[in-house]
């Protein structure tokens, strides 16, 4: 990605309003405090990773972001009404062909030429008509992005999106996600627990532990010019999560003399 | 992602003559029984010979006789079925789309299927007396109940994750029972169908014990008391008949509105 954008706060004086604007929120399943007053902005446009342990708040927080549970009043919340989520799995309906399924619950008119541009967009304009089941992994989670993307989200969230596809596909599918936020310019905050994924990706990468944001690394360096920084930054972001790493490259990492961290990062 | 016990796997058609074997076994039983009959080994009023069988089918076919009671009892099958089916659907939606619903509704359901429907028939036959009714509402309270727990299950049983989806997308609540709870259901429902097809033929049976004045139990009750084994037979066939018809409904329906199996799309 040779394109770069200017960071949003960049110029501080003309900061635009958030999309999403998160003080002091709490979240506790009984006596589990999952949420800990947590605070949160993203800006229009902004790119941001977040990443964490299992059982960190990550699930909850992306629930909250996503409007699927109401919080408690007197907390302050804003969320974009224009929102979209994609799904570790695509969560295609089965009984639906995949046009339907990209234009679900579209207002206004036209559902098909929007659905059929949304999925031309990500490259499955051969795909239109098809049974979701008979639909690749990679296929299946590029429909549902053509089903965000096709609501013109000014939040996009990005659930684990990845997680389950083959590496060679999973490539393929972060050059799309970085071309189709480059046209479209939503603010997109991808949940992961892959750090590689979030440094290639994200403007800024938050560490979520406890309920708590950690750690926030803010990445300067543009798109496709990270090796410099990853070399630190991976070993610093992994830091935030227990792991007590080496820096460099994830095939010295592993291979380390000192690779009992992997033990004791269980 | 979603599961098809048996669903995914494609059957390979059987060979013709394999296909064409399977009637051997059943075509030489009609011969050792014809056989058996002529030669005096069956005494006819043990069992008539399968050409007996055939000629009286043709007979009270052509006669009539065979046609208007088939009716009769078509009729029954189709009222009983209609009523027990529409209410084993509406209860299962007030119990599977409504947390209220199914407090009211469920245990009562659960407590009408400890009861062997069959053993009702004594009062339905104090209520309702001897005529029409007792038999339709057999048919109808045993239908409900497969219908019922089916589409119950199903609704219960639809992935939930999709149901965050529909409402990630603002899907209001009447948009994601209809496009993703009912949809979703609709394989159980039609299972419970062909449960309710195959039931509502027994409690036919049953219910034409109850001294029917038309219909092919009272074909079956006449012809013991004549002891016409033939006319038993060809009863027993057309009960087969009914049977195999029913099924072959519920086939074609899940066909059709199933389409989206990859079982099928890909056949």
């Amino acid at each position: 990605m040779a394109v770069t954008f200017p960071l949003p706060g960049e110029a501080a004086s003309a900061r635009p309003e958030p999309v999403v604007r998160l003080r002091g929120f709490s979240r506790a399943f009984g006596a589990t405090k999952v949420l800990d007053s947590l605070d949160l902005d993203i800006a229009p446009g902004e790119f941001v990773a977040l990443i964490g342990r299992s059982g960190s708040g990550k699930t909850t927080l992306l629930r909250t972001l996503a409007g699927l549970d109401s919080h408690d009043g007197g907390q302050e919340v804003a969320i974009p009404a224009a929102r979209a989520v994609v799904f570790q799995d695509s969560r295609l309906l089965p009984w639906k062909r995949v046009w339907k399924n990209v234009g679900l619950g579209l207002t206004g008119g036209e559902v098909r030429a929007r659905a059929e541009a949304a999925l031309r967009e990500v490259g499955l304009g051969h795909r239109l008509d098809a049974w979701p089941l008979t639909l690749s992994g990679g296929e299946a989670q590029r429909a549902a992005l053509a089903r965000a993307l096709v609501r013109e989200p000014k939040l996009l969230l990005l659930d684990e999106p990845f997680a389950a596809l083959d590496a060679l596909t999973r490539l393929r599918m972060h050059e799309l996600v970085l071309s189709l936020w480059q046209t479209h310019r939503p603010a997109v905050l991808i949940v992961t627990h892959d750090v590689d994924e979030a440094i290639a990706l994200a403007d800024r990468v938050l560490v979520l532990d406890r309920g708590r944001i950690v750690a926030e690394e803010r990445i300067e360096a543009a798109r496709g010019q990270r090796t410099a920084a990853v070399r630190r930054l991976r070993a610093v972001l992994l830091g935030h999560l227990g792991v007590e790493a080496a820096e460099g490259s994830y095939a010295d990492l592993v291979a380390h003399p000192r690779a009992g961290w992997l033990a004791a990062a269980e | 992602m979603f599961p098809f016990p048996g669903g995914m796997k494609k059957r390979r058609p059987l060979p013709f003559t394999i296909r064409l074997g399977r009637w051997l076994s059943p075509m030489l039983l009609l011969l050792i029984w014809e056989a058996a009959s002529r030669s005096g080994l069956i005494p006819e009023r043990t069992l008539a010979p399968p050409s007996a069988v055939v000629e009286t089918l043709a007979a009270m076919i052509w006669s009539g006789e065979l046609p208007s009671n088939l009716l009769v009892s078509f009729g029954r099958v189709a009222i009983g079925l209609a009523i027990g089916v529409t209410l084993g659907i509406a209860l299962a939606l007030l119990a599977g789309l409504s947390r209220e619903g199914e407090v009211v509704i469920d245990p009562l359901m659960q407590i009408k299927r400890a009861i062997p429907i069959v053993a009702l028939a004594p009062l339905f036959i104090v209520w309702f007396g001897i005529g029409e009714t007792p038999k339709i509402a057999l048919i109808a309270f045993a239908t409900l109940f497969p219908v019922y727990l089916n589409l119950y299950n199903g609704i219960r049983g639809v992935d939930v994750r999709l149901v965050d989806m529909a409402r990630s997308f603002g899907l209001r609540r009447a948009q994601v029972i209809g496009q993703v709870l009912l949809p979703g259901a609709l394989p159980s429902l039609l299972v419970g169908l062909r449960y309710a097809l195959t039931i509502a033929i027994v409690m036919l049976v049953i219910a034409e014990q109850i001294n029917a004045t038309a219909g092919l139990g009272y074909l079956v009750n006449n012809a013991r008391d004549f002891m016409r084994t033939d006319i038993i037979v060809v009863c027993l066939m057309v009960y087969a008949l009914l049977g195999l018809g029913a099924d072959l409904i519920v086939r074609i329906v899940e066909r059709r509105a199933l389409a989206w199996r990859p079982a099928l799309v890909e056949a």
